[in-house]
């Protein structure tokens, strides 16, 4: 554990961040604050909203891979620079070449390079923690594969095992459901709810809008400005998922479904 | 052809044993670095960085001529080269950052300005007094043979560091080239890293003009990388095979043409390079175009011969034949090569079945009627197409994933053959695949 858990700033806190790719903002004045830590347990927060509206764009600049117009980022109420060790990255899959000339372990002790000294060849007990994190997602007989020779599920379970690898207590993940296997897809959740359980606060770029309840306890609605935030019953409504979505219909349907099998039929009646 | 051994040993003289540890020191440096370059996708900036010290090089012997130095000795025109390459670079990486340019785009536009730039101040250097016979155009096409001492020390320093740095950076390079954005999120000075290969393209460029000459001296470090990369699925013996093929292309080629009067010697060692090339493309274990076809061919021999075993099994089902019997195997039944792959691989004998033929007909029949009950049962579908689905996984799967098979239907007596799902005669006859 952490010493800073114990502490009383959230994991991760964003005050008036904006994000623009030429000139266009794509992000617009985002305040946040992630879950607290209560009782030893962290939070899984779904980030969702259509295509285009800055989910991986607001990863990418909490994790200062894109500049920030203005605003800034605490983690446990550190600046990054001093919180690198707390935070850990899955990054889309297409992000990089499958066919590069890499193992899957090679791969997943890059979670611990940053322990490892510039000059340090990847050391046995980094390989020991690596082979471990590749336990946690079930296959450690993948380990000396050419990573090409995986299928997406199992490539998707690489960069999972790289962030367990991390071992940190805030994790940002981009899409780590897209185009995964029903097994890999219910391996993942089990990973995820046992950082949570842990104590490890996890935000995850998400798709489909039918597994938000059941995947996760809070969610993040965004659309270039942030719609809501809190708790599935709080933030995840029919109002908020229409002012996110627009007027997508069949988006709606889908959510529609999704509420009706958890809050029940009577909060969706006016919307949809 | 004892002349061309005589070279290769280093018999032939002072310039020739100059020519050819000079080459081969720089070739090792270039298939090294071209690995780092392939894998992060900087091929086409190599080349564009290597046609654009073409005005250096000549702004440099201008400069110099202006300013009374000698315009023809190497620092200078090195020096120059070296200017061009890092402007180019700055050049590239302005214009990628415009939203509107695409990064192909971009480099195209840099390499064609810079080189039609050198062209034009080739012809200014011709016009100078001192310029008639500048030499320049050696940079072009390269000439080896007008290598000195001090160009080994050059390549020499070029390889150690570059073989060095490879060594002792091995994890860090294969962070930024694999993932830069994981890299820059771990707090990994990536553009750092990224510059430091950038560099070491540069250098082995630079240090490369004169023997392949600015048009060819990408191949050196491009060829080597891709033709690396057949033999080998990791990063570090990547480098290693790569930089053994850069440094014998580079042997072989400048003794070749040191060997055939006037043969030009960059233009040989990439066509040497070229040639290693097409061999590992294909004769290379595994990732070669030969071995692919021959694992495809395997299979379906393998596939076949699985047919003609069951349709033999079910043939006797049907009509009572015991399974010794030559008559299940025989000609319209059986095609030539089925009986030819099964009589080489020992399950069949003077056109019969041996006893491993029929354990191995057994297991295939038996493979293929648990997949039709697993989809029947699980899938609901209609049992002839059963028959053609089944045919397609069955031959995918393994021994283990029968087992499960067997396990997930709670057969009676497992291990043992079951009944097909539907009648036998409706079911193709091997033939031919």
């Amino acid at each position: 554990m952490n010493q800073h858990s114990t502490n009383t700033d959230p994991p991760l806190l964003v005050r008036d961040m904006t994000v623009a790719y030429d000139k266009r903002p794509v992000l617009w004045d985002i305040d946040y604050a992630s879950p607290p830590i209560t009782r030893g347990h962290g939070s899984l927060t779904a980030i969702v909203g259509p295509n285009g509206a800055g989910k991986s764009t607001f990863i990418k600049a909490c994790l200062g891979l894109l500049p920030v117009a203005t605003g800034n980022v605490r983690f446990f109420g550190q600046p990054l620079a001093k919180a690198r060790a707390l935070v850990g990255y899955v990054p889309q899959r297409e992000s990089v070449d499958w066919d590069f000339p890499v193992s899957v372990l090679d791969v997943v002790a890059m979670g611990r390079y940053r322990t490892l000294g510039w000059l340090s060849p990847v050391t046995r007990a980094a390989k020991a923690q690596a082979l471990d994190a590749l336990a946690h997602v079930g296959i450690d007989n993948l380990a000396h594969r050419q990573i090409g020779q995986l299928s997406g599920g199992q490539q998707q379970r690489v960069f999972i095992a790289r962030a367990l690898a991390q071992q940190a207590r805030l994790y940002f993940m981009d899409e780590p459901f897209a185009g995964v296997d029903a097994a890999t897809e219910q391996a993942i959740i089990a990973v995820l709810r046992s950082l949570r359980d842990q104590g490890v606060t996890v935000l995850v770029v998400h798709h489909d809008l039918q597994t938000v309840p059941t995947y996760f306890d809070h969610a993040l609605l965004l659309n270039t400005r942030l719609i809501a935030t809190g708790t599935i019953a709080d933030a995840f409504t029919p109002t908020n998922l229409q002012r996110t979505y627009g007027g997508r219909l069949t988006l709606l349907e889908q959510a529609s479904t999704a509420l009706a099998q958890n809050i029940g039929p009577a909060g969706v009646r006016g919307q949809a | 052809m004892s002349q061309l051994t005589d070279i290769l040993l280093l018999r032939a003289g002072y310039a020739s044993t100059l020519v050819l540890v000079g080459s081969t020191l720089l070739g090792i440096a270039a298939g090294v670095v071209g690995v780092l370059a392939l894998l992060r996708q900087r091929s086409l900036l190599a080349d564009a960085l290597a046609h654009a010290t073409l005005p250096g090089l000549a702004a440099a012997f201008i400069t110099a001529a202006a300013l009374g130095i000698d315009g023809h000795a190497l620092p200078v025109l090195l020096g120059g080269a070296t200017l061009a390459g890092l402007l180019a670079l700055s050049a590239v990486k302005l214009l990628q950052a415009s939203p509107r340019i695409t990064p192909d785009a971009a480099l195209a536009s840099v390499l064609a300005s810079f080189f039609g730039a050198g062209v034009v101040l080739m012809t200014v250097v011709q016009n100078l007094d001192t310029g008639g016979q500048a030499g320049l155009e050696r940079f072009i096409y390269g000439q080896a043979a007008a290598m000195q001492s001090h160009d080994v020390y050059i390549a020499a320093l070029c390889s150690i560091v570059a073989c060095a740095l490879c060594l002792l950076l091995l994890k860090e390079l294969r962070l930024v080239t694999f993932d830069p954005s994981f890299g820059r999120a771990i707090g990994r000075p990536i553009s750092m890293l990224d510059a430091l290969v950038l560099v070491l393209v540069l250098a082995v460029t630079v240090a490369g003009l004169q023997m392949v000459g600015l048009i060819m001296v990408v191949a050196l470090q491009i060829v080597p990388a891709a033709a690396a990369r057949f033999w080998t699925n990791r990063l570090g013996t990547m480098l290693v095979i790569s930089g053994s093929i850069g440094g014998l292309s580079c042997a072989v080629g400048a003794a070749i043409s040191a060997s055939i009067p006037k043969a030009p010697t960059g233009a040989v060692i990439v066509l040497v390079a070229g040639v290693a090339f097409t061999i590992s493309m294909l004769a290379a274990p595994r990732r070669g175009l030969l071995a692919t076809a021959l694992r495809r061919a395997g299979a379906s021999l393998r596939i076949s011969r699985a047919h003609a075993l069951r349709s033999a099994l079910e043939r006797s089902e049907e009509t009572g034949t015991p399974l010794h019997s030559p008559e299940l195997l025989a000609s319209p039944h059986t095609g030539g090569l089925q009986r030819f792959s099964l009589t080489c691989a020992g399950l069949l004998r003077r056109g019969a079945l041996t006893d491993a033929g029929i354990a191995q007909a057994r297991a295939a029949t038996r493979a293929h009627r648990l997949w039709e009950q697993y989809l029947v049962a699980r899938a609901l579908h209609d049992p002839s197409h059963a028959d053609l689905i089944a045919d397609l996984v069955e031959h995918a799967a393994t021994e283990a994933d029968v087992q499960d098979l067997e396990r997930e239907l709670a057969l009676p007596h497992a291990g043992t053959l079951p009944q097909s799902t539907h009648p036998l005669h409706a079911q193709q006859t091997g033939g031919s695949t």
